[in-house]
């Protein structure tokens, strides 16, 4: 992250967007900065940890206390892009959102049930379209027969369809996406997941994805942000994010479910306060800044016997079973996740004596 | 029978609902858009205040404004040459008054129940507050805005204090139908002022059936059963 009070700041070569901003919420100080080059970022956060009003406030439609956002606008028509002020507290520049060329898709899509599929995506197109665009943008999002259909009469899938052809229609410089699949059934979501990425391929800007899920998140962007409370917790390419995480809150968010406090013995070797003082070596050296230890529940793999370092005792487990997957929780605590092959297996599932991790998968964390 | 009273009923009620149809919107919406909190409250008290006075009271204001020796009653004589007190306009004013609130009110609910998102993905969009008024906002707040035309019609319609007040009981100019029933009563004959009340009851039901038969082709036209 770069550092603070950034004035001055201007948009490098390839970024596109830039974040900077601070906005007192009810709940807590919200304060985020981040940066986006023709890709797609994700912020993933709980619900209610800002990331919403992120978004809104790049999109113009709340304002920030204070901060700066930068856009580069492509140039229409041969005209050279340029670097666009949306929001600077220092310059007194608050764009209206009809001038901040963002393209914004709500929750559940904010659709107007007072119009048409082909009104709803005229409206995006305004003064400039023609029937031959519209013709064209119904086509592309698959919405041929739909034309005269009210929202109210569309499926989730082609409600999301006409929302994002009536935002492309509009020729957005950016795309923001608000948890656009958490108002969509579980296997619809999948599907549509797939479709949203395809649509976005020819976008040229910065897409800025919000969720609260994380298999979301992954699949469709490239660069993570993670958001708790208001504050940034973590930033970088996704598999870093989730390989790597720094602190407990983002070990917990990016799914780490075993997280323990430690005592250190030596450098390489730490004792888990929380797991009955087990005892672990980690492939890095654990410095002194490491308050504590995660270990993912697909991370630890069965082994026959007990010699040997990070083994972990299976004794009284407590077993749930989940349809792909059986959930187990060891007598110390720790939660163990086996993949059920297929359905041809038996019904009760053989336990292991013993579990072995990885030193390279503990993960070494700091702070709460 | 004398039919005046049906005719200018209608007349005043029909003028006097177009009126408070605009300025009811237009009123609502200014409220709604309003940041500040505290005014908002004061505004909409003041507004709100002819639906909890006693129409002799909001009677007697109009009095005190438009009589012709205030303000405003000079203004309307000297410019216009037109006296308002007891004359059928001063029973619009009376009814555009006293049926303002319902107008207001219903308009303003119907507005804040209009998802904000529309709003804001209409700008996020590019498109002008204007029109975002006229094409977003207010065909979505229809059948609150609907119903509240009709709720202000009926007031107007049934409007006797402020009227008596402002613009009197003259046969064949002001006496509209709730007067003439009041009139018809005072004088003992309960015959004719069945007649009318009859008329009132026809021409309530009848309205009301209109505008609800309305609203509903116009949730049909949205692909809602």
């Amino acid at each position: 992250m770069k550092p603070e009070s950034e004035k001055s700041r201007y948009l490098e070569e390839d970024e596109l967007l830039w974040v900077d901003m601070e906005k007192e919420l009810k709940e807590f100080r919200l304060k985020v900065q981040f940066s986006c080059r023709r890709e797609r970022v994700g912020i993933l956060g709980p619900s209610g940890s800002g990331k919403s009003m992120t978004l809104k406030s790049i999109a113009g439609i709340v304002s920030p206390d204070s901060g700066r956002i930068l856009l580069r606008m492509p140039g229409n028509q041969g005209e050279k892009p340029r670097t666009a002020e949306l929001f600077s507290r220092e310059k007194k520049i608050n764009l209206k959102p009809q001038r901040r060329r963002v393209g914004y898709l709500f929750q559940n899509y904010a659709l107007f049930p007072n119009m048409t599929v082909e009104e709803n995506i005229q409206a995006g197109l305004g003064k400039k379209g023609d029937q031959k665009l519209l013709a064209d943008f119904i086509r592309r999002f698959r919405l041929e027969g739909l034309q005269k259909r009210y929202p109210s009469q569309l499926s989730g899938g082609q409600q999301q369809r006409t929302a994002l052809a009536r935002i492309l229609a509009n020729q957005p410089a950016a795309l923001l996406l608000d948890e656009p699949f958490s108002a969509l059934d579980g296997y619809l979501r999948e599907e549509l997941r797939m479709e949203l990425s395809s649509a976005l391929r020819d976008f040229e800007g910065p897409v800025v994805l919000v969720t609260h899920d994380r298999e979301e998140a992954y699949q469709l962007c490239s660069r993570l942000v993670l958001m708790d409370k208001g504050k940034v917790l973590a930033e970088g390419p996704a598999r870093e994010v989730f390989s790597r995480p720094k602190t407990c809150q983002a070990a917990r968010l990016t799914g780490c479910r075993n997280i323990s406090r430690i005592r250190r013995i030596s450098p390489w070797k730490v004792e888990a306060l929380d797991w009955n003082g087990l005892v672990l070596e980690t492939a890095e050296k654990a410095g002194g800044d490491v308050k504590a230890v995660g270990i993912r529940t697909q991370d630890l793999t069965p082994v026959s016997d007990g010699l040997g370092v990070n083994r972990i005792p299976v004794k009284h487990p407590r077993m749930e079973e989940m349809p792909f997957s059986w959930q187990i929780c060891l007598e110390n605590g720790i939660w163990w996740e086996m993949k059920k092959q297929g359905w041809r297996g038996p019904e009760t599932l053989e336990l292991p004596e013993w579990l072995y991790v990885d030193p390279a998968a503990v993960l070494l964390l700091q702070g709460e | 029978m004398d039919w005046s009273p049906l005719w200018i009923s209608l007349k005043t009620a029909g003028a006097a609902i177009v009126i408070t149809f605009f300025l009811g919107i237009a009123a609502a919406w200014g409220v709604v858009n309003l940041e500040n909190r505290r005014v908002k409250v004061i505004l909409d008290g003041i507004l709100t205040l002819p639906l909890v006075l006693p129409p002799t009271v909001a009677g007697f204001f109009l009095l005190e404004i438009f009589g012709v020796r205030r303000p405003l009653g000079r203004f309307f004589l000297e410019i216009f040459g037109l006296k308002i007190p007891f004359s059928w306009q001063a029973a619009v004013i009376a009814a555009v008054v006293m049926s303002f609130p319902l107008m207001y009110r219903s308009a303003r609910g119907a507005f804040e129940q209009v998802n904000p998102d529309l709003m804001a993905a209409a700008r996020t969009l590019g498109m002008g507050e204007w029109k975002i008024f006229y094409k977003v906002l207010l065909p979505n707040a229809l059948p609150g805005v609907a119903s509240g035309t009709i709720l202000a019609f009926a007031r107007g319609l049934g409007e006797f204090g402020a009227t008596a007040m402002i613009a009197g009981n003259i046969a064949g100019k002001t006496r509209t139908l709730p007067m003439a029933v009041y009139t018809e009563v005072a004088a003992g004959n309960m015959d004719e002022a069945c007649r009318y009340v009859l008329i009132i009851l026809t021409v309530a039901l009848l309205s009301i059936s209109l505008m609800n038969w309305a609203a509903m082709g116009l949730d049909r036209g949205r692909g809602k059963e």
